[in-house]
């Protein structure tokens, strides 16, 4: 308020005066994109949780819903779930290293992290994948029960999310052995490291509530 | 702890004007330290409820679900802190407002659905001629 009492005393208010000086209000030149980015990949994250949780409502509602067909304990496979788990979890530490590599300027570094993190997704794309084509062998389609429908849709979007993970940390890897770790590239493992480790956060909930919640009943 | 690792963060150069590198002041990026601890409490909190349903250590089957709904919120929030750098000062808190918002909605979700749904089905149930007769 006192500033505007006193335009001589605020320079943008003065240059606003003079016809021929542009007129910038952000006195400082100061500009951080990357800021904003980071808040608004975060809503995005957010709003990807609410689709996840419509997904678990609908598994919650229809997942005893067997049409006398197979329930949750004759098909799940704990220890190939386990192992899926532990993929998962390794691939978050390791793109935790990558990260921790591209901090110190270490290109080298953080390609090979990426690349150990890549391998890491793709074994539990891969796990997952043989276990559909193992459910659907056995009969277990989509179309068998509510229950099963659920199913494939709630953990088939997380596997969908984690293969277009890995397509982005593909297209990563090559941009950062182009141009190098640019600021541009920096925002964009930062963007990708959020994705991957919510996607472990979501994959805790899979785990729990689909797996070890339907062998357990 | 996590805290601790942003303000350090800010301590060695990421807080200077004119760095165009990376003006993530939003999600700090954590220390090995963090990223170790989150680890083994994340392994730690995965192996006890895939222990408890595979080895049947608990009769009660609901004390088990339970406890594994629990272990799962713990590891979230340990994989929010440590994996995800989540405060409540990153960003001037919209971050950590966004995520009260989802919680919020996905809670309504989530129990809603879930009673509403249950509720449906009680009342769809075959009901005698002796309830018909009470009905409003």
């Amino acid at each position: 308020m006192a500033s505007h009492a006193n335009p001589a005393m605020n320079p943008a208010i003065a240059g606003a005066t003079a016809a021929d000086v542009p007129d910038f209000l952000d006195l400082e030149g100061e500009h951080h994109p990357e800021g904003s980015t980071m808040l608004g990949f975060w809503i995005y994250l957010m709003s990807d949780c609410l689709i996840f949780a419509v997904l678990f409502a609908t598994y919650a509602v229809l997942g005893r819903s067997y049409a006398a067909g197979p329930s949750p304990k004759d098909l799940f496979d704990l220890p190939i779930v386990a192992v899926n788990t532990s993929m998962l979890l390794f691939s978050s530490i390791t793109y935790g290293f990558a990260m921790l590599a591209m901090e110190r300027d270490d290109l080298a570094k953080t390609q090979l992290w990426l690349a150990v993190t890549g391998l890491f997704g793709a074994a539990f794309v891969g796990l997952e994948l043989y276990e559909f084509a193992h459910l659907i062998h056995e009969g277990a389609t989509p179309q068998r029960s509510g229950f099963l429908s659920a199913f494939f849709t709630l953990v088939g979007t997380h596997g969908l999310h984690v293969t277009f993970g890995l397509i982005w940390l593909v297209t990563l890897m090559i941009q950062t052995r182009i141009r190098g770790l640019v600021p541009e590239n920096r925002r964009r493992l930062m963007c990708l490291s959020m994705f991957w480790h919510f996607l472990d956060v979501i994959w805790i909930g899979v785990f729990t509530f689909v797996y070890l919640m339907g062998v357990l009943q | 702890m996590s805290g601790a690792a942003h303000a350090d963060d800010h301590a060695h150069g990421h807080g200077v004007h004119g760095h165009g590198g990376h003006g993530q002041d939003a999600h700090g990026h954590g220390s090995f330290k963090d990223y170790v601890t989150g680890f083994v409490l994340s392994v730690i909190l995965t192996a006890i409820p895939f222990w408890l349903v595979m080895g049947n250590v608990i009769e009660d089957k609901l004390v088990t679900g339970v406890v594994i709904l629990g272990l799962a919120v713990v590891q979230i929030v340990v994989h929010m802190i440590y994996f995800l750098h989540m405060n409540t000062k990153s960003e001037g808190g919209w971050t950590f407002l966004a995520l009260i918002f989802t919680i919020t909605l996905v809670v309504i979700t989530l129990f809603g659905s879930i009673w509403v749904m249950h509720h449906l089905n009680a009342n769809m149930m075959p009901v005698s001629a002796e309830e018909m007769r009470h009905a409003p």
